[in-house]
């Protein structure tokens, strides 16, 4: 799921629910599964199936009028569980971007572990962006990671994002974690002894 | 300026900060289930990589494991490969792994304090949400995801943005009959769910202080239901009195060195938090939640409250009423149950089967309720008998289950159908959570011994 990131520009698919946990991102009778693939299937799978697998016309996955890379969602979204599942199901489906007024600690971390980017929003912005999408479902947001901005190019509405240069970096350069973690060896020994003493 | 707890341990565990990154963290101890590890393990395979300190890692499987016939293999193939794949694994690195059956395994945020594997001053991880649980014991310990389990496989290091912190103190004496889960869901329903995200919160002041281990276990658990990075307490004489002795903890010399050190910990007197809250013990009655998040709670007598005007708020907490099948400003007490569960790492621990017990003493369990009761590990088992527990349990009709996460999340069979409601002493009501459609009111043990022997949700307190 590594894949280098910059300017994304993509219908959305909105999802105004506020506090979505990540047991309804991916419940927890799909994660007896020991490989990272395939979670984009069972993604929001009581909200968007009913209970002999058909699918519930009033979910917004459902819709054939929303598509799109971006995930557009209510405050505190992926609270809960720190289940990567639920990253893996997001980034599985075909996100790229969430875009939230305010996310969970744990899964914001798994979203940017798997290339997925949680852009913060203002609520404002956040409310403005629901209705733009609300009123026009082929509605496009442009993300651009280099500059950190968010553009509602319906109304030109654009926003400044935050994310440290550190991930930011990882993202654009497709770099994970634990390859920096390795090159970083000799300061974990050194650590360690200094530590015994 | 004086430092605060979580300062002092994390400082002491920094080895590199990246310049507008974050920090890397060196993991004293990492704890491992079945459900979130085995993609980790691969990942560790792919690139050509040992575990770099597997003295460091535990391992035991929890989540999926049936409840009943443990001494048999696993019926569920889906349930059985993760938990095989786990001690494969195990094996495999050479680490630490406790199986089902043996009489070190359970839930693992239980089994790490049993076995003196949690201490003071240590930074604790799991993939695993309520790993804030082991911070009880003046430790940072929070939840990771499989990514992050892969990094401290690696290199007993993780990388991590510092948390904001916050101090909750909780003044003055709790009234007769409210338990330590009441004073987690009035907090947690105060901040509501997500607001100590971005915070690592020090639980402190005289209601704390007087908590025993299991009571203080219980509180750092819920610590992830408002959103906080994790939850710890100051050790003090109620913790080294716990560990001591412990199958894992120092021994000899070596004990007394570090004891000095422990009492070192607390957070000095002019240490400053980002952020101070103060609660009153006596505003705080036995709770239940009414809602689809931890969040949604309230005392038990008190009514559903009315929607919030603002529009999205208002959107999901009727969602949420709607799946509940509850009403604006009906009142719960009395309501029949269809479902009692006693456990997870939440309320699995001895201390939760006393209270429980306190309460069914001289009772029988009501016909309408199917009641489950699973002690968090085999060990807590063990002294549920030693104690005479089980006589009180099974006189009152009730069955002692065996150890696992059970109906906490339903990965095993212990699963609430659709439409019915649980009172459960885990530690979510999320749509789903027990089972598709379950219905799910959390509650301490006093509520749900209450409400299994009355068959209905009762105040503990028109029993004792």
């Amino acid at each position: 799921m590594k894949r280098k990131f910059d300017i994304i520009e993509s219908t959305c698919v909105p999802l105004p629910i506020e506090n979505v946990d990540t047991d309804q991102i991916i419940p927890a009778r799909f994660l007896k599964a020991t490989s990272r693939d395939g979670f984009g299937e069972n993604l929001f799978r009581d909200w968007r199936f009913d209970e002999n697998g058909n699918p519930k016309p009033d979910f917004v996955l459902n819709n054939p009028k929303y598509s799109g890379t971006i995930l557009v969602a209510g405050k505190n979204f992926g609270c809960g569980s720190s289940r990567e599942h639920a990253a893996w199901a997001i980034a599985d489906y075909g996100f790229r971007v969430v875009v939230s007024s305010f996310f969970a600690d744990i899964h914001k971390n798994n979203e940017l572990n798997n290339f997925v980017l949680p852009v913060v929003v203002s609520d404002g912005f956040l409310n403005r962006l629901f209705k733009t999408i609300e009123n026009n479902p082929k509605a496009i947001v442009k993300v651009d990671l280099p500059n950190q901005t968010i553009t509602n190019v319906t109304t030109s509405e654009e926003e400044k994002f935050d994310i440290n240069s550190y991930k930011k970096q990882c993202l654009i350069e497709g770099l994970d974690d634990i390859e920096y973690l390795l090159k970083n060896k000799k300061a974990i020994e050194n650590f360690e002894k200094s530590a015994s003493k | 300026m004086g430092k605060t707890l979580f300062d002092k341990i994390w400082d002491s565990h920094l080895v590199d900060h990246i310049d507008n990154g974050p920090d890397q963290l060196y993991i004293d101890r990492h704890y491992c289930h079945e459900v979130t590890s085995p993609q980790a393990f691969d990942g560790l395979r792919k690139r050509g990589l040992k575990v770099f300190r597997p003295e460091k890692t535990v391992c035991a499987p929890d989540h999926n494991i049936p409840t009943k016939n443990q001494d048999k293999p696993i019926d569920d193939p889906k349930s059985r490969i993760p938990v095989e794949t786990l001690e494969k694994n195990a094996k495999e690195f050479g680490l630490t792994h406790y199986p089902i059956g043996d009489p070190r395994n359970g839930i693992i945020h239980v089994i790490g304090p049993e076995q003196g594997f949690t201490l003071p001053g240590y930074t604790i991880v799991c993939g695993d949400s309520h790993t804030s649980t082991h911070g009880a014991f003046g430790a940072i310990a929070f939840g990771i995801g499989t990514s992050e389990i892969e990094m401290v496989l690696a290199t007993q290091c993780i990388l991590q943005p510092r948390p904001k912190t916050m101090r909750i103190t909780v003044n003055g004496e709790l009234k007769p009959g409210v338990t330590a889960k009441d004073v987690a869901l009035y907090i947690i329903s105060k901040m509501t769910t997500g607001g100590a995200t971005g915070y690592f919160v020090e639980y402190a002041g005289e209601v704390v202080r007087h908590m025993n281990m299991e009571e203080r276990m219980t509180l750092c658990n819920l610590s992830i239901e408002m959103g906080a990075r994790g939850g710890m307490i100051a050790p003090d004489d109620v913790t080294f009195a716990y560990v001591k002795d412990r199958p894992n903890s120092p021994k000899g010399e070596d004990w007394n060195k570090t004891l000095a050190y422990w009492k070192t910990l607390p957070s000095d007197e002019d240490a400053i938090f980002d952020k101070e809250i103060v609660f009153d013990a006596a505003d705080i009655e036995p709770r239940i939640t009414y809602g689809t998040n931890p969040g949604m709670g309230m005392g038990i007598n008190e009514t559903v409250p009315d929607a919030p005007i603002e529009p999205s708020a208002r959107v999901s907490y009727l969602k949420s009423l709607e799946y509940m099948g509850f009403e604006e400003g009906e009142k719960l007490i009395g309501k029949p149950v269809d479902y009692v569960f006693l456990g997870s790492c939440t309320n699995g621990r001895i201390e939760d089967f006393r209270e429980f017990a306190s309460v069914v003493k001289g009772r029988k369990k009501a016909e309408n309720v199917t009641v489950w009761l699973v002690p968090g590990s085999r060990n807590v088992l063990q002294q549920i008998k030693e104690e005479g527990l089980d006589r009180i349990l099974t006189d009152a009709g009730f069955e002692i289950r065996e150890p696992g996460c059970s109906a906490c999340l339903a990965m095993n069979e212990d699963r609430v159908p659709a439409g019915k409601l649980s009172v459960s002493t885990s530690n979510r009501n999320f749509e789903g959570r027990q089972g598709p459609g379950a219905r799910t009111i959390l509650a301490g043990p006093l509520i749900a011994a209450a409400t299994a022997v009355t068959g209905k949700i009762t105040d503990p307190r028109t029993l004792i």
